[in-house]
């Protein structure tokens, strides 16, 4: 019991509020952190990065929901979904860059296992 | 008592069933091994994503979502898996320590950000459910600079809102930066080793190049002689 008045959880089970976006946009975020520390693969690396972006985006658009929010509560309004579309578009701008210099390293180095990328290791 | 069909929260149901595709496609994509399936299950995630930005009232960023992450920048991942999916590096392991560990620090960060997501009490309220018009009007004149959205609610009266003009301009020249950037990276080197054809071409000239070639080193010798220089 104490548990839950430290963290209200119970509020999760009730319906749908921002901080049930909060939740699967922390859920996005861990895991693509993760990810971007445990693959080895370049391209799942990237894979990480794309989904930390996303999670911050879930953020961005529950509090710029006026359909989430409590009345009387201030939302972002349009900023919020601006700064989603903007962080969509250099996503995939990151993506293009991040993908050609994957395919240098290949083509370099015949392998797109980062841990062989130690070039400039003293 | 089974509830009839109208008294189910269908944004609920499907807020949950959005949320559940969008976290377990996230939770496969860091523990597959395999490059391909890790592409999939990120297309499972995103696109549920664009669910959950549709459910939220933001219905031109999941199309936009839809159409750029899921139609461009996945497809753009998904080329580069067949380009570098060797057989040795389709799946590369990650070894039991380092997976531990990421575990130990993911809880401990989720933990934290959930906690900091609940502790707010105004987030914690259920939502209004109050419909606004489509967004795609609003964002569009702001985005040339022009705001045609409703002010917030408790705002001072003579609040002054900007467009987003400049961001859009940064945007756009960074898009074009980025495209000519990505071509000179990736564009096609020129081989240090022969092709096959040019290979075949120098071992044997045919008799028309060789026979054009012997008229030109005569030629040659002619104008040296004219001009009394050696060539």
């Amino acid at each position: 019991m104490t548990g839950l008045t430290v963290l209200p959880l119970a509020t999760l089970v009730g319906p749908v509020s921002v901080a049930h976006y909060l939740v699967v946009g922390a859920v996005l975020f861990v895991a693509g952190v993760a990810c971007m520390a445990v693959k080895r693969n370049a391209l799942g690396v990237l894979m990480g990065i794309e989904l930390v972006l996303n999670g911050a985006n879930v953020n961005f658009v529950a509090f710029a929901s006026p359909y989430l929010q409590a009345d009387g509560a201030r939302s972002l309004g349009l900023d919020g979904q601006i700064i989603a579309l903007f962080v969509i578009l250099l996503a995939a701008a990151e993506a293009a860059v991040a993908l050609a210099i994957t395919l240098n390293f290949y083509n370099n180095h015949a392998t797109v296992d980062v841990d062989r990328a130690d070039d400039l290791k003293g | 008592m089974i509830p009839t069909l109208a008294a189910i929260d269908w944004h609920a149901v499907f807020f949950l069933l959005f949320a559940a595709v969008a976290c377990g496609g996230a939770i496969a994509v860091v523990a597959a091994d395999n490059v391909v399936r890790m592409a999939l299950y990120l297309v499972l995630s995103l696109g549920a994503t664009a669910g959950l930005f549709f459910l939220a009232g933001a219905e031109f960023v999941g199309a936009m979502q839809l159409m750029i992450y899921v139609g461009g920048t996945l497809v753009l991942l998904v080329f580069g898996v067949m380009l570098t999916a060797q057989a040795p590096f389709v799946s590369i392991k990650t070894t039991a320590g380092d997976r531990a560990l990421a575990t130990i620090v993911g809880l401990g960060l989720f933990g934290l950000l959930v906690t900091a997501g609940l502790s707010v009490e105004a987030w914690r309220q259920p939502g209004s459910h109050r419909l606004t018009e489509p967004a795609a009007t609003p964002i569009g004149m702001a985005l040339v600079g022009v705001r045609v959205d409703a002010p917030p609610a408790n705002a001072p009266a003579a609040a002054v809102r900007s467009g987003y003009l400049l961001p859009f301009e940064i945007v756009s020249v960074h898009l074009l930066v980025v495209l000519v950037g990505a071509a000179y990276l990736a564009r096609a080197k020129r081989r240090k080793t022969p092709r096959a054809i040019e290979v075949a071409a120098s071992a044997e000239p045919p008799t028309a190049v060789a026979e054009h070639a012997a008229i030109g080193r005569s030629a040659g010798r002619a104008a040296s002689v004219l001009t009394g220089g050696s060539v």
